[in-house]
């Protein structure tokens, strides 16, 4: 077989894709430019300046550059909030149980006899039951811990986790009921949405937890988190609902009546059908309501909660730690973009799977 | 030719509209079981419709249907049952793309039969193997030509076991050499006893196969006579002018 030596191969690419006109030539220096100018002084600060331990803000004076000494310190704080230090090995065990069922996920393709449904069906019945378990006790011999202790990254998770689980098929419902014949269904679902878009998450949330007490008749009291979690449910499931009814109009009427010729009800059809075909064509849009999510959750700071932004802004604001904003944000910043990249690229790796060339 | 004279699509005084638009006028037509009609008629004359009406896809509003002793109305236990038993062949095939071919096939026995999945299985490979598209099975609807998506969408529908079957011009859509493989599926189809309603523009195939002709044009049932009179003797003149156009 004929082969050419890789350097006239890089060549080649190098002239395509950088030098292939007189523009392109322009906008490759630029871009070059512009990295000389960032990195070099991106990677002083952030590496070679940096001061990995210390004990205060102190510590780090002698160097120029970032003091990660403030991470290192409280990074037991941000992972868990105000959870008790002797206790947080169930927090650990839960996530690490989610986990191992990730894993499995993954491995689901190629080992034969792991059902991917029974996995599924394992993260979303028993699991949460035992994670809630874990989380807050009481009961059994584990200590517990109230959900005003929860917090950091472990709240963030929390937050972000249950309002995926439960936005998704409640936004399916409000699709299907927007699209549904009838009629009063139909107007529900419309003014519930309309309703809910047109308000920002914060007051959604404001409702959710300084007015919903007042309704509600005195002694009756539910925990602030859940409240928080219903209202960023009912709001995300309002946007998720507008994503799944423009996969549902793309899918041709000629599906639901194939489907009802050979027999098929309502639901049948829309489960196995039209939902399937609906929803692989709008994975980027369920994605990034997904990853808007996550980052909304920070939100829940303004009724009082300690996410993981809102647990490093207040530790910013020690005497010990004053001067450490940057680092606090960067950090932060680094460890969302962390979650929501994932997020992104395991839906690309199954918009690939479910490809079957129509 | 000895045939069991059991009326089995019984249709009366059937009339339906798109809001204000009159499609179906004072339609009246009884099919016996076994019996092959095949519909035709100019475009937009009412024949999707028509059929459309017989598994409810379309609802009426004057007028009664029955099928099977079963008479469609509001009720949907009415609707399912008539469902089950009237398979229903489109134009555009309307495989379901998400699923393979063998999938396609066995859906709604399982979903609406209760059958089980081997069984299933075993019933779509007959099925199959009857289209001659048996080596098929595992592909995805996507990687097959037109003619042979048509031939799974028979053979997905055969597997419901039905009594009745409906085609709406079902070689519409394909390229010319692809239209014999699926009018010969539909003969054999027909050679078995099948009871069917075919709306077409294939005028050999109605020779050959239908008992009977339905003529529509305007939302009215114009002529229906046995394929000798209606090729040969039209009575109609919006037959005759429609027959020498087509023929
Ligand atoms: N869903 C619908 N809403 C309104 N008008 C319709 C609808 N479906 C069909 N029509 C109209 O009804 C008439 C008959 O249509 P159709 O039964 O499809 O005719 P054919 O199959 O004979 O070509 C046409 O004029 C068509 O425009
Ligand atoms: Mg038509």
């Amino acid at each position: 077989m004929h082969t050419t030596p890789i350097h006239i191969n890089s060549m080649k690419w190098l002239h395509k894709n950088l030098f292939s006109s007189s523009l392109n030539t322009m906008l490759t220096m630029a871009a070059l430019y512009l990295l000389w100018i960032v990195v070099p002084p991106a990677i002083e600060w952030s590496l070679l300046e940096a001061t990995w331990v210390g004990e205060s803000r102190s510590a780090c004076e002698p160097n120029s550059g970032a003091c990660w000494a403030f991470v290192d310190a409280r990074i037991e704080q941000f992972l868990y909030g105000l959870y008790p230090a002797t206790e947080r090995w169930r927090v650990n065990l839960a996530f690490a149980i989610l986990f191992l069922l990730f894993i499995g996920l993954f491995l689901a393709g190629t080992i034969k006899q792991l059902k991917r449904s029974w996995i599924v069906t394992l993260i979303l019945i028993p699991y949460p039951v035992i994670a809630l378990y874990l989380f807050s006790g009481g009961s059994f011999g584990l200590v517990e811990v109230e959900t005003t202790q929860w917090g950091g990254l472990f709240l963030t998770i929390v937050i972000a986790g249950v309002g995926i689980v439960a936005s998704f098929p409640l936004g399916i419902l409000l699709a299907l009921a927007r699209r549904s014949e009838m009629r009063a269904v139909r107007s529900l679902a419309i003014a519930f949405i309309e309703l809910i878009r047109g308000v920002p998450l914060i007051s959604v949330l404001f409702m959710a937890s300084v007015m919903l007490p007042l309704f509600l008749p005195e002694g009756v009291n539910f925990d602030k988190l859940l409240r928080a979690l219903i209202g960023i449910t009912l709001f995300q499931s309002a946007y998720m609902a507008e994503v799944v009814r423009g996969g549902l109009q793309a899918v041709p009427s000629g599906q639901v009546e194939a489907a009802e010729s050979l027999g098929l009800g309502y639901w049948s059809s829309m489960r196995l059908i039209v939902l399937p075909q609906a929803l692989k064509l709008v994975i980027p849009g369920v994605v990034n309501t997904f990853i808007a999510l996550f980052k909304d959750t920070t939100l829940v700071m303004i009724i009082g909660m300690f996410d993981f932004l809102g647990i490093v802004q207040a530790a910013t604001t020690n005497p010990k730690w004053l001067g450490t904003a940057v680092e606090g944000y960067v950090f932060c910043a680094a460890v969302y973009w962390i979650f929501c990249f994932s997020m992104s690229r395991y839906s690309i790796s199954v918009e690939r799977k479910l490809d079957t060339g129509y | 030719m000895e045939k069991n004279i059991e009326t089995i699509i019984d249709i009366t005084g059937l009339n339906k509209w798109f809001d204000y638009f009159h499609v179906l006028k004072d339609i009246n037509l009884t099919v016996v079981k076994g019996e092959r009609v095949v519909i035709c008629g100019p475009s937009g004359s009412g024949k999707s419709t028509l059929i459309r009406c017989i598994n409810r896809l379309e609802e009426h509003q004057q007028g009664k249907i029955v099928v099977g002793g079963v008479e469609l109305n509001d009720d949907l236990k009415n609707i399912e049952e008539v469902r089950r038993e009237v398979g229903m062949i489109f134009q555009h095939f309307n495989l379901f793309p998400h699923l393979t071919v063998l999938e396609n096939l066995m859906l709604a026995p399982t979903w609406v039969r209760k059958i089980s999945r081997s069984e299933a299985k075993d019933k779509a490979m007959h099925y199959l193997e009857r289209v001659k598209i048996g080596e098929q099975a595992l592909k995805f609807p996507g990687q097959l030509s037109g003619g042979q998506q048509q031939r799974v969408a028979i053979a997905r529908g055969l597997c419901m076991e039905p009594k009745i079957m409906l085609f709406d011009e079902p070689t519409s859509a394909l390229d010319p050499e692809m239209i014999k493989e699926v009018l010969d599926v539909m003969t054999e189809l027909a050679e078995e006893g099948m009871t069917m309603i075919c709306v077409t523009h294939e005028m050999g195939f109605a020779k050959t196969v239908a008992d009977c002709m339905v003529f529509m044009d305007e939302g009215k049932i114009v002529e229906r006579a046995s394929p000798d009179q209606f090729f040969d003797n039209p009575q109609n003149e919006r037959t005759q002018l429609f027959l020498s156009q087509i023929l």
